[in-house]
C-alpha cells in the first residue's frame, strides 16, 4: 500500500505532466495559427512591381500620315522612288516622369488617278468633296496631298491648307532636296493638326509640378466619360421682360452636332432652365459718358459663386456640370455691358470659368421699348447666343486655335463647329490624360495600401486593379501603332478601373486600435488560459532541468 | 455657428459648395422657444441658421465611418451629389468641427470617437487622390490642439481653440433658451468673419490673433508648418471668399441658321 502512494501520486505527477505538454502543445500548434489566421486582414495581392513599373512607362504617340504626291509635285528621280516610309520621331520635353515621344510616320505614295483628277480642279472646296473617302479615315490619322509648286488649286502665295476632314495640301518643290524640304512642311502642317508640346502640356496640367500660383493658365475640363451641359436663363426682372428663347430649337439646330461631332470624347446630355429674380451678386455702376451700365473686369470673379447655389443640377447624374448662363438685366440696369482689364466693352459681352461654364449678358433692344407697356415681351436671338456659347464651349474643352505653319490657307470649322483633326487632338491629349491619372492613381492606391496595413483589399478591388493596369499597358501599345481610337478606349477604361479601385467603399481604415485598446480585449481572454499552462511548462522544466542535474550529483 | 455640446458639423467651401453634419437638430429641437433659430448671442442679433442653411447629414447619419467616407470619397455610388464632396486638386477645403473632445479624439454621437491618426490618415488620403488644394482646418473643442498634432500631409492649416491640458469654453448662456448658445472661440472668430468682404485683404495671421487668452479663457493654437505659403499672404478670402477665375470670351464661331455648308472664320 505505501508503494502504490507514491506510484499513484507518480502516475498522476506524469499524467499531469502529459496533459499540460499536450494543452501547451495544442495551444501553440492548433491555437496560435488558427488566432493569427482569423485576426488577420485579408488583403488580396495586388500587382504591386506592374504598378511601379508603370512609372517608368515610356509613351509613343503615334501619326500615321499618308503623302500623296501627285506628278509635277516632285522631280523625276524622286518621283521614281516612292513608295517608301519616312520616320520623323522626336521627344516631347516635359518635366513629367513619363517620356513622351512622338512619332510621324509618313507613308509616301503616288497620287491615283481619281486623286489627280480633283486636285487638278480650280477650286480647294471642290477638290476636297471628290477626295472625300466614303469611309471616314481613321481616328488619328491625316493624309496629305503634295501639288505642283505652280498648282492654282490654293492662291498663289498660300503654301499648303488645311482642311475641315484630316486632310492638308501641301506645295511640291522641284528641286534636288525636294523630299527633306517637302518632309518639312508636311511635319509642320502635321503638328498642327495633330500633337504639338501645348496640347500635352494642357492635358497633363494637372500632374506637372509647375508653380501653381501662376495664374492665366488655361485648364481644360477633366477628362470624364460625360458630361452634363445646362443652359439656363435668368431674368431677374420679369415684371419689365416677358422673355422668350428657343431653346429646344437651338439646341438641336447649333448645339447637337456639335456634340455629335463630339461624341467620341465622352456621353453628353443637354438641359435648360429659366430662372426668375435670379440676380447677379455684383452690382453693376453706371458710366455717365456712355449711359449703360458696365461690370468691371475685376468684380467678375464674385458674379459666379452666388448665383451658383440658385442653379441646381441633376441629382442624379455625377458627371461634371457645365453650366451656360443668358443674363438678361433688368430695366433699371440695362443696356449693361461686361468691360475687360482696360475698360474697354467686350464685343461678346461673355465671359467664362475654366471648369465652370460661361455667362454671356444679352441686351435688350432699346427699341423693343417703344410705347409698349410693361413687361415687353422679348425673343431672344438663338444664333447670336449659340455662337457665344458654342465657342466658349471649345475653350473650355481645351480646343484652340491651332499654330499654324506661315503661308496656311485655314477656313475654319464646317457646320459644327468643331473640325475632326480637333477631335483627334482632343482624342490625343485625353488618352494621354487618362494614362497619366489612372498611373496616379494606382501608384497612390499602392502606397496607400503598403502604407496603412489595417485596410482590407477584397477580391474586387484587386480584380479592379489587375485590369486597370492590363488596359494602361494596352493603351500604350495602342498608341505606339497609331490607333487613336483603340487607345483612347483602353485608357478610358485604365482611368474608370483605377478609379472604381481606389475609391471603392470598402477601403476604409476602420480597424485602427491603438495598442491599450488592443491589450485591453485580449488579457482578459487569453490570460486565464495562459496562465496555469505556463505555470505547469515552468515547473515541468525546472523538474526536467534537476533531474539532469540529479544524475552528476550522484557521480 | 453652432452650439456648444451638442453635435458635429463641417462647412466646406463657404458659399461654393457646403457639406454639413448635425448631430443634434438645435434649431428644429421641440425645446427650442425660438423655433428655427440658432442665435449666437441672446440679444438675437445674428440668426446662424438662415434661410440658406441645408443640412446634409442629420442625427444618426453622423458618424465617424459617414465622415471619413465624405473625406475621402469612398461612398456608395447612391449617393446623391449633395452628399458628396466635390472637390478636385484647385479646391479650397474648410473643415470646421465642433463638440466634446479630449487628448486626441473628438466624440460622435456618444458612442464613438474619431482619434486624430484616423483624421491625418483621411487627409493624407485626400492628398494621394489631390482631393484639395489647400484646407484649413478649425477645431474648436477641449484639448482642440491635440486634433492637429498627427496631420502629415501637406497643403494643411490648422486652427484650434485650446492647447492640451485646456478646456475650450462656452460663451454666455440665454435664460430664454435655457442653454449656452456659443462657444467662445467660435464667437470670436464669427465676429471676425462677419467683417470680411470679397475684397478685404485681412490674411491669416489676423485670423491667428481671434480670441486671445483674455477673451477665451484657453489659448487657441495653430500649425502652419504644413503650409507652403507663408500665413501672412495668405488671404482670408482665399478660403471664405467666393473668387474664381474667369476669363473674358473674346472668340466666337459663325453659325448661320438652317443653311448648310458655310464659310466660318475665326474672329478674334
Amino acid at each position: 500500500m505505501a508503494a502504490a502512494g507514491p506510484a499513484a501520486t507518480d502516475l498522476e505527477v506524469v499524467r499531469g505532466k502529459r496533459a499540460a505538454l499536450f494543452f501547451a502543445t495544442v495551444v501553440i500548434v492548433l491555437g496560435l495559427p488558427l488566432w493569427w489566421k482569423t485576426t488577420e486582414t485579408y488583403r488580396a495581392p495586388l500587382p504591386y512591381s506592374e504598378i511601379s513599373g508603370l512609372n517608368s512607362l515610356k509613351l509613343r504617340l503615334m501619326v500615321p500620315v499618308t503623302v500623296v504626291f501627285t506628278q509635277e509635285s516632285v522631280p523625276l528621280d524622286d518621283q521614281e522612288k516612292l513608295p517608301f516610309t519616312v520616320v520623323h520621331e522626336r521627344e516631347i520635353p516635359l518635366k513629367y516622369k513619363l517620356k513622351i515621344k512622338c512619332r510621324f510616320q509618313k507613308a509616301y505614295r503616288r497620287a491615283l488617278d481619281h486623286e489627280e483628277a480633283a486636285l487638278s480642279l480650280g477650286n480647294i472646296q471642290e477638290a476636297e468633296t471628290m477626295l472625300a473617302e466614303p469611309s471616314e479615315q481613321a481616328e488619328g490619322s491625316l493624309t496629305v496631298y503634295v501639288i505642283s509648286e505652280r498648282s492654282s488649286l490654293l492662291p498663289q502665295d498660300m503654301m499648303s491648307y488645311i482642311g475641315p476632314k484630316r486632310m492638308a495640301v501641301v506645295r511640291g518643290i522641284m528641286h534636288r532636296e525636294a523630299f527633306n524640304i517637302i518632309g518639312r512642311r508636311i511635319i509642320q502642317v502635321a503638328q498642327a493638326m495633330s500633337l504639338t508640346e501645348d496640347v500635352l502640356a494642357a492635358a497633363l496640367a494637372d500632374h506637372l509640378p509647375e508653380d501653381k500660383w501662376s495664374s492665366d493658365k488655361r485648364r481644360p475640363l477633366k477628362s470624364s466619360l460625360g458630361y452634363e451641359i445646362t443652359f439656363s436663363l435668368l431674368n431677374p426682372d420679369p415684371k419689365s421682360h416677358d422673355v422668350h428663347w428657343d431653346i429646344e430649337g437651338a439646341v438641336r439646330r447649333h448645339v447637337q452636332p456639335f456634340l455629335g461631332a463630339l461624341s467620341a470624347a465622352g456621353n453628353f446630355s443637354v438641359d435648360s432652365q429659366i430662372l426668375y429674380y435670379a440676380m447677379l451678386g455684383v452690382n453693376p455702376r453706371f458710366d455717365s459718358a456712355s449711359s449703360s451700365y458696365y461690370l468691371a473686369a475685376h468684380s467678375l470673379p464674385h458674379v459666379i459663386n452666388p448665383v451658383e447655389s440658385r442653379l441646381g443640377s441633376s441629382a442624379a447624374s455625377l458627371y461634371p456640370v457645365l453650366n451656360f448662363l443668358l443674363y438678361v438685366p433688368e430695366l433699371a440696369h440695362s443696356p449693361l455691358y461686361i468691360q475687360d482689364k482696360d475698360g474697354a466693352p467686350v464685343a461678346t459681352n461673355a465671359f467664362h470659368s475654366p471648369r465652370w461654364g460661361g455667362i454671356m449678358v444679352y441686351n435688350v433692344d432699346p427699341k423693343a421699348y417703344n410705347g409698349s407697356q410693361l413687361p415687353v415681351s422679348i425673343e431672344v436671338d438663338m444664333v447670336r447666343v449659340m455662337e457665344v456659347f458654342l465657342a466658349q464651349l471649345r475653350l473650355l474643352f481645351g480646343i484652340a486655335q491651332p499654330q499654324l505653319p506661315p503661308k496656311c490657307l485655314f477656313l475654319g470649322p464646317k457646320s459644327e463647329g468643331i473640325m475632326t483633326w480637333e477631335l483627334d487632338r482632343l482624342l490625343w491629349a485625353r488618352s494621354v490624360e487618362n494614362l497619366a491619372t489612372a498611373t496616379t492613381t494606382l501608384t497612390s492606391l499602392a502606397q496607400l495600401l503598403g502604407k496603412i496595413s489595417n485596410i482590407v483589399i477584397k477580391d474586387d478591388v484587386a480584380s479592379e486593379v489587375y485590369r486597370a493596369v492590363a488596359a494602361v499597358q494596352k493603351a500604350a501599345e495602342e498608341l505606339s501603332s497609331g490607333h487613336l481610337a483603340s487607345a483612347f478606349a483602353a485608357s478610358r477604361e485604365a482611368v474608370t478601373s483605377s478609379e472604381r479601385a481606389f475609391f471603392d467603399p470598402s477601403l476604409l481604415h476602420l480597424l485602427y486600435f491603438p495598442d491599450d485598446q488592443k491589450f485591453a480585449i485580449y488579457i482578459p481572454l487569453f490570460l486565464p488560459m495562459a496562465v496555469p499552462i505556463l505555470l505547469s511548462l515552468f515547473k515541468i522544466f525546472l523538474e526536467t532541468r534537476k533531474s539532469w542535474k540529479k544524475p552528476e550529483k550522484i557521480d | 455657428l453652432l452650439l456648444f455640446l451638442f453635435g458635429t458639423s463641417l462647412l466646406f467651401h463657404f458659399f461654393s459648395h457646403i457639406v454639413l453634419m448635425l448631430a443634434d437638430d438645435m434649431a428644429c429641437n421641440p425645446r427650442n422657444p425660438k423655433p428655427a433659430t440658432v442665435y449666437s448671442h441672446k440679444n438675437m442679433e445674428l440668426n446662424v441658421y438662415g434661410d440658406d442653411v441645408e443640412v446634409d447629414y442629420r442625427s444618426y447619419e453622423v458618424t465617424v465611418e459617414n465622415f471619413l467616407r465624405v473625406l475621402t470619397g469612398r461612398i456608395p455610388s447612391s449617393t446623391p451629389r449633395s452628399k458628396r464632396l466635390l472637390s478636385d486638386d484647385r479646391s479650397n477645403i474648410l473643415i470646421y468641427m465642433t463638440g466634446h473632445g479630449g487628448n486626441g479624439f473628438l466624440k460622435f454621437q456618444d458612442s464613438e470617437e474619431i482619434t486624430n491618426i484616423e483624421l491625418a490618415d483621411a487627409f493624407e488620403q485626400m492628398w494621394q487622390k489631390r482631393r484639395y488644394n489647400e484646407l484649413l482646418f478649425i477645431i474648436d473643442t477641449c484639448q482642440g490642439a491635440s486634433m492637429y498634432e498627427r496631420f502629415y500631409s501637406p497643403n494643411i492649416m490648422a486652427l484650434a481653440s485650446s492647447q492640451v491640458g485646456e478646456d475650450s469654453l462656452s460663451h454666455q448662456p440665454d435664460p430664454a433658451v435655457g442653454v449656452h448658445l456659443m462657444d467662445r472661440y467660435t464667437f470670436y472668430v464669427l465676429e471676425f468673419l462677419e467683417e470680411i468682404n470679397p475684397a478685404s485683404q485681412t490674411n491669416m495671421n489676423d485670423l491667428f490673433q481671434v480670441c486671445p487668452k483674455s477673451l477665451c479663457v484657453s489659448t487657441p493654437g495653430h500649425r502652419t508648418d504644413l503650409f507652403q505659403r507663408d500665413p501672412k499672404n495668405v488671404l482670408i478670402t482665399d478660403f471664405f471668399g467666393s473668387v474664381r477665375k474667369v476669363e473674358i470670351t473674346t472668340e466666337t464661331i459663325s453659325l448661320q441658321p438652317d443653311s448648310g455648308v458655310m464659310e466660318s472664320r475665326y474672329s478674334s
